[in-house]
């Protein structure tokens, strides 16, 4: 079964912010000069907070704040945010897995970006819906 | 310089206790734009049976990340943090962090490796209480890219 598509804005703001609230303050999240000298495009978004955005996917689906039992991510493609009002968009995609015995709901996530995906193997496991 | 294998296994010292502040999860969730009730308002989170407002799933990386700086930083292991990217993380939750939680998280290398010229570090940290109550267990899987 497929879950219905979610989409996340993701602007220089939303780094900072994300910086701040994380402790992560890599300056890769928010110096073009520092990120383009290791090689980088550009900016890129914190690989956690891709993951917390699809996680945010992840508990709207399962209804709850509180559900999900197991969350993992491979973080394979940057998320390069434009120094700009728009930033970009991380689309969010999602389809049942199986459903347990026990009341388990796997999920397969898909998370891109301009057409590419950004995380592999995005699975989680939510507790079906008290 | 290649990982030293033989870091495989290896557990570290408890870190120092981490107390969850309630503002700091609002902060997160406000951060990621997580408006659920439960994440901003201790009765919203009571109602659903916790005891103060819940974090969102990924909030414990927080925690983690500057716990395993134990392992990073070990000067022992050789791992160098400018070459060091982010390859996979994971979270199996015994329940949710919430706020009041007094957290200590216990290190262990599960896996150092190194191919194609890059090494690779995988890392689990048990989260649990003051108490000893298992919250969450993290891992985290770093690259640390060859010199081209």
């Amino acid at each position: 079964m497929e879950l219905p598509a979610q989409t996340f804005q993701v602007t220089r703001a939303d780094l900072i912010r994300y910086a701040g609230a994380s402790g992560d303050f890599n300056p890769i999240h928010w110096s073009d000069r520092v990120a383009t000298k290791v090689g980088l495009p550009g900016v890129i978004a914190h690989g956690m907070f891709t993951m917390a955005l699809v996680g945010r996917a992840v508990t709207e689906w399962a209804g709850s704040p509180d559900a999900v039992v197991e969350y993992g991510v491979r973080f394979t493609r940057p998320v390069v945010v434009p120094d700009d009002d728009q930033g970009t968009e991380i689309e969010v995609t999602a389809r049942v897995r199986e459903v347990t015995e026990d009341g388990l709901t796997r999920l397969e996530v898909t998370a891109t970006c301009l057409g590419e995906k950004v995380l592999s193997q995005a699975r989680a496991t939510i507790r079906t819906a008290r | 310089m290649p990982l030293d294998p033989s870091f495989v296994g290896r557990t570290y010292p408890p870190t120092a206790p981490y107390l969850v502040g309630r503002e700091k999860i609002r902060e997160f969730a406000s951060a990621i734009g997580a408006t659920d009730a439960a994440h901003h308002d201790p009765a919203a989170a009571q109602a659903l049976g916790h005891p103060d407002v819940v974090a969102p799933p990924t909030f414990p990386v927080i925690v983690t990340m500057a716990a395993s700086r134990q392992i990073i930083e070990d000067p022992a292991l050789g791992v160098d943090y400018s070459r060091l990217v982010h390859g996979d993380q994971r979270f199996a939750y015994t329940r949710p962090v919430v706020a009041g939680d007094e957290l200590v998280c216990t290190n262990t290398i599960e896996d150092v490796s190194t191919r194609g010229g890059h090494g690779f570090l995988t890392t689990r940290t048990d989260v649990s209480t003051v108490g000893g109550e298992p919250v969450v267990a993290v891992w985290a899987r770093y690259v640390i890219r060859g010199e081209a």
